[in-house]
């Protein structure tokens, strides 16, 4: 399992990478292989305002869908069109293929997300 | 997991790095390397499945025909020896208790194939059904092993490693003593993928020796082993029903699409009546097919024509060979016109979708 020191995680295998105020969102590759084949992304609209933990989209492998959690509240700015021609993406790198990118609310909130040390430790208990 | 039944490949999926699921009590590969990669090698080359957990029950005596007439949909007197019949049995409202395929040695001895997730239910109710008839029911369904070798390379794989010509072997007939790997097997030419291909069946002890030779024959070629995500997908291009789904007891087979398989004009069977008086009066519901807009429809979506809900999704995938968003759906009939605008209710969103005809994929049977 690959996990990147940069970035911050969460128990719902999202991982958010920070340059400024903007946070780019993605799913782990832990997640990536824990749902196998991607096939569909659905994405929020530009502009929504989300809390932390709120569902941002869905991303569906060929047997179930699965809620996209937000790791901190923000204001989506962009979502990644090129995973609605390709959402295989996600599963060949789930770290460059971020999924939305948000302008972060408060970046205190940061703080209650896991370090990649203690993603990779939750990760271990889950397997 | 811990509970459920393991097949007797269970180690062969373990070791091939199958992911492990608990389908209705059994432990089965859900895939391998990824289901598309399994489902695109059925459609092109061939594929493996274990289908250990599929119930078989013999029927044997003298009334073996008579009851099974009485127990099925379909008309068993108008097939031959050797061959194999897909149909349904009902209840008596109609509904489906199980489809099945019934293998006829002759009239005096049928092999009932049915469904894992039925298979108590199942033998209860022969058994309930046969008291005026002189048969003998056996469930042999936990000491018979099954694979199903399925896609346009499955003979050419398969003719390696038997003793018979399988040209000899036509669509949905059977042999019962071919051999593979020093084993005795029962090959059909059956399956439900759409795809041509064979059904292996024999004694728990032989299979994984079986496999193994199938494999050995067929990875050169391409064969790959495939898990249950792969089956459900390629049975559901083709438009083949699953029980739970497509079937249950409370939709009849005709609402099902399956009219073919239910002869009206044969005599009495469990469900004629009810099934008489549905076609007299117009058939409530109806199985369609939709293409989805985007998204993707899953099983129990509802789905509305504007603001009313007319019924609901069975089946829906991102089709893996046509690449688009397809679905079956039971809806009230009045609502099952072609090109019509019905709506799936995904997740906050009613998204368009135009009924379509089932035939998603064009099945390349060789008969």
């Amino acid at each position: 399992m690959n996990v990147l020191q940069e970035l911050y995680y969460t128990k719902d295998h999202e991982w958010i990478k920070v340059d400024g105020t903007i946070g780019y969102v993605g799913i782990t590759d832990f997640a990536q292989h824990a749902l196998g084949d991607i096939v569909y992304v659905e994405f929020p609209e530009v502009d929504d305002t989300l809390e932390a933990n709120d569902t941002f989209g869905t991303i569906e492998s060929v047997k179930a869908a699965s809620d996209l959690m937000l790791p901190v509240g923000g204001t989506v700015v962009e979502v990644n069109e090129a995973l609605e021609d390709d959402p295989g993406l996600v599963n060949s790198d789930p770290y460059e293929n971020w999924i939305i990118k948000i302008e972060i609310s408060d970046p205190e909130e940061l703080k209650t997300l896991l370090d990649a040390k203690a993603y990779e430790a939750f990760c271990e208990e889950e397997e | 997991m811990e509970t459920a039944k393991k097949t007797a490949l269970y180690d062969v999926h373990v070791a091939l790095g199958g992911k492990i699921i608990d389908f209705s009590g059994w432990a089965l590969p859900v895939q391998y390397e990824g289901i598309l990669q399994e489902h695109e090698a059925v459609r092109t080359k061939a594929g493996i499945f274990d289908v250990s957990h599929m119930g078989e029950v013999d029927v044997w005596g003298e009334g073996a025909m008579d009851f099974v007439q009485n127990l099925v949909t379909n008309d068993i007197e108008k097939i031959a020896d050797g061959q194999i019949a897909y149909t349904v049995m009902c209840n008596p409202e109609g509904g489906v208790v199980d489809d099945l395929l019934v293998y006829r040695y002759d009239s005096a001895h049928f092999l009932l194939v049915i469904n894992a997730a039925n298979i108590e239910k199942d033998f209860e109710w022969m058994k309930s059904q046969s008291g005026s008839f002189d048969v003998r029911l056996e469930n042999r369904s936990d000491s018979v092993a099954e694979v199903a070798i399925q896609g346009p390379l499955a003979q050419e794989i398969l003719q390696k490693s038997v003793d018979v010509n399988l040209d000899d072997i036509a669509f949905f007939h059977f042999m019962p003593e071919v051999h593979i790997a020093g084993e005795t097997c029962l090959i059909s030419r059956t399956g439900y993928t759409g795809e041509d291909g064979f059904e292996v069946y024999t004694r728990q002890e032989g299979i994984v020796a079986v496999f193994h030779a199938i494999m050995e024959a067929g990875t050169p070629l391409g064969l790959k082993p495939a898990g249950l995500g792969a089956r459900d997908t390629l049975r559901f291009e083709a438009a083949l029903p699953l029980y739970g789904n497509e079937l249950s007891d409370e939709i009849s087979p005709l609402e099902a699409g399956l009219g073919i398989f239910v002869k009206l004009d044969k005599k009495a069977f469990i469900g004629k009546e009810a099934l008489v008086a549905q076609k007299e009066k117009g058939l409530p519901r109806k199985t369609i097919g939709l293409e989805i807009e985007k998204g993707i429809a899953r099983h129990g979506y509802p789905v509305y024509d504007g603001e009313l809900c007319v019924g609901h999704v069975t089946t829906g995938y991102q089709s893996p060979t046509l690449k688009r968003s397809i679905a079956l759906a039971l809806v009230d009939a009045d609502h099952a016109e072609k090109g019509k605008t019905l709506q799936v209710q995904v997740r906050k969103n009613k998204i368009p979708a135009t009924v379509v005809g089932k035939r998603f994929y064009q099945k390349n049977y060789k008969k």
